[in-house]
């Protein structure tokens, strides 16, 4: 084993997906595609622990998501030792299961920020594309979380679809109440990567959103914080990886798998640890996943050489993979990468319309079994996809 | 941003949680999702603002706990700086 110079800070920002079930499904979901293998989820006390463990490393943030985490009926405890412990706690939900009661009890457990998410601006978008009957719900969630003193923190996540009702979507922020709007861009893994061409946005659809959004923002002013998360394929240059492969961010699977990101376990070739054997201490600083690409020590070229290195740190691992199908190559959104092209492509693909492609493959335990199966699961079972 | 009266009782701002951290041997100021680790005076101008004490009161009290004078148009400005980020809520 390498160990990286110097030593990484603390994990700064610890996520639990605490179930990888969940109501909706979402066609860009970022859970794994075969996340219905899933075994045994994490008890009580084995999320306890790791609370424990890693706020003695020195993580603040504490986000619990999953799936929705609201369906497992522990989360108000693990809610009260996240905040009993130090931890600012984000609870990341569609929404749904938010009651009177369970939002009384999660206030009383000192949890301290709900993020809740919106698929679009009307009940038939929004429907579509969680392929559920959610908006009106979740309008009535947001007044709950208004009148309960919260921070309303809204988001929604942009693509193809919906992008053009981006003003729409701003003023529906505004109306619930919204202080702070989330637009993030879809990022093109799992679920998003399989309906990739379905998602990704032509480039004038990008600038009009960005035009649109801030014509919002000087409008609202300091009412509402909007932020526009630009996805990665209109760029030239790659972001970090989580602030840094291993820097700041770490996140536990429902399954107890540690990883460096949201996404990692996807990558060949490297062993993540288990929590149910391995400290948070050990998972930190000692395990070959989360050292494997700390720093510059593992890159090839073009990235080795580059006077960027530090600044992108080589970009994503995991869109390397998923594009190159190599996790050690330079992210090829980078325009000095060679495998550059395969991101342009996909934007010459986005300004084709109407894209002609398979149909949507929404989220559900039946298309990720296919998935799993190695069968694309696109037409097999009509209760999976939309067209 | 015009100053702050000298009576008015600043206090961390809704959402917004200060703390000392050991591991980063800093205050940190935690929100939705994010920090902001402050540097050693902003901790220290922060942690007294608890919604009781007055602006003056606290720059008197910064003053004798770090054998100062004329401190009040730094804390002014910071203040005024940390209300504008909203982490400051500032009740006259």
């Amino acid at each position: 084993m390498t160990t990286p110079t110097p030593p990484p800070g603390p994990p700064l920002w610890l996520l639990l997906e605490l179930t990888y079930r969940c109501p909706l499904h979402c066609v860009y979901c970022y859970n794994p595609v075969d996340f219905a293998h899933t075994e045994r989820e994490l008890e009580t006390a084995d999320w306890i622990r790791v609370l424990q463990e890693a706020r003695a490393l020195g993580a603040v943030q504490l986000g619990l998501s999953g799936g929705e985490p609201l369906v497992r009926d522990d989360l108000e405890a693990i809610a009260a030792e996240g905040h009993r412990l130090g931890y600012y706690t984000n609870l990341i939900t569609s929404g749904v299961g938010l009651n009177e009661t369970r939002i009384r009890a999660l206030k009383d457990a000192g949890l301290d920020h709900i993020q809740l998410s919106f698929q679009d601006s009307t009940r038939e978008m929004n429907d579509f594309l969680s392929h559920t009957r959610t908006f009106e719900l979740k309008e009535r969630v947001a007044s709950l979380i208004k009148s309960h003193g919260y921070p309303m923190v809204l988001n929604c996540v942009i693509h193809r679809i919906n992008i053009d009702h981006i003003g729409a979507i701003i003023e529906m922020a505004d109306r619930l109440g919204a202080e702070y709007l989330e637009l993030a861009n879809t990022q093109y893994y799992s679920w998003a990567h399989l309906n990739r061409d379905h998602l990704l946005p032509s480039r004038a659809q990008l600038e009009a959103a960005e035009k649109t959004t801030n014509e919002w923002r000087a409008r609202l002013g300091d009412r509402m914080r909007i932020f526009f998360v630009v996805p990665d394929y209109y760029e030239t240059r790659p972001k970090r990886c989580m602030n840094g492969w291993g820097s700041t961010f770490m996140t536990v699977t429902p399954d107890g798998t540690a990883l460096p990101c949201h996404t990692a376990k996807m990558l060949p070739g490297l062993s993540f640890p288990n929590v149910r054997s391995a400290s948070m201490r050990e998972v930190w600083f000692e395990s070959d996943g989360f050292n494997r690409y700390r720093g510059t020590g593992w890159m090839k070229e073009p990235c080795a050489s580059c006077d960027e290195r530090e600044k992108d740190l080589g970009g994503c691992r995991c869109q390397a993979y998923l594009l190159a199908n190599d996790p050690d190559v330079a992210d090829p959104v980078c325009s000095k990468s060679p495998h550059h092209h395969l991101v342009t492509a996909a934007g010459a693909r986005a300004e084709a319309l109407p894209v002609s492609v398979k149909p949507l493959v929404f989220r559900d335990p039946k298309a990720s079994l296919a998935l799993a199966r190695g069968s694309t699961g696109r037409t097999a079972d009509p209760a999976a996809t939309l067209t | 941003m015009s100053a702050i009266a000298d009576s008015a009782k600043p206090a961390i701002g809704r959402g917004f949680r200060l703390q000392w951290e050991a591991a980063q041997n800093a205050h940190v100021l935690l929100y939705p999702e994010g920090m902001v680790k402050l540097n050693a005076s902003a901790g220290e101008i922060l942690r007294r603002c608890d919604g009781a004490r007055t602006v003056a009161e606290i720059v008197a009290d910064l003053e004798q706990a770090f054998g100062r004078t004329g401190l009040a148009g730094d804390v002014d400005a910071f203040m005024s700086m940390a209300a504008a980020k909203g982490w400051l809520e500032i009740a006259a």
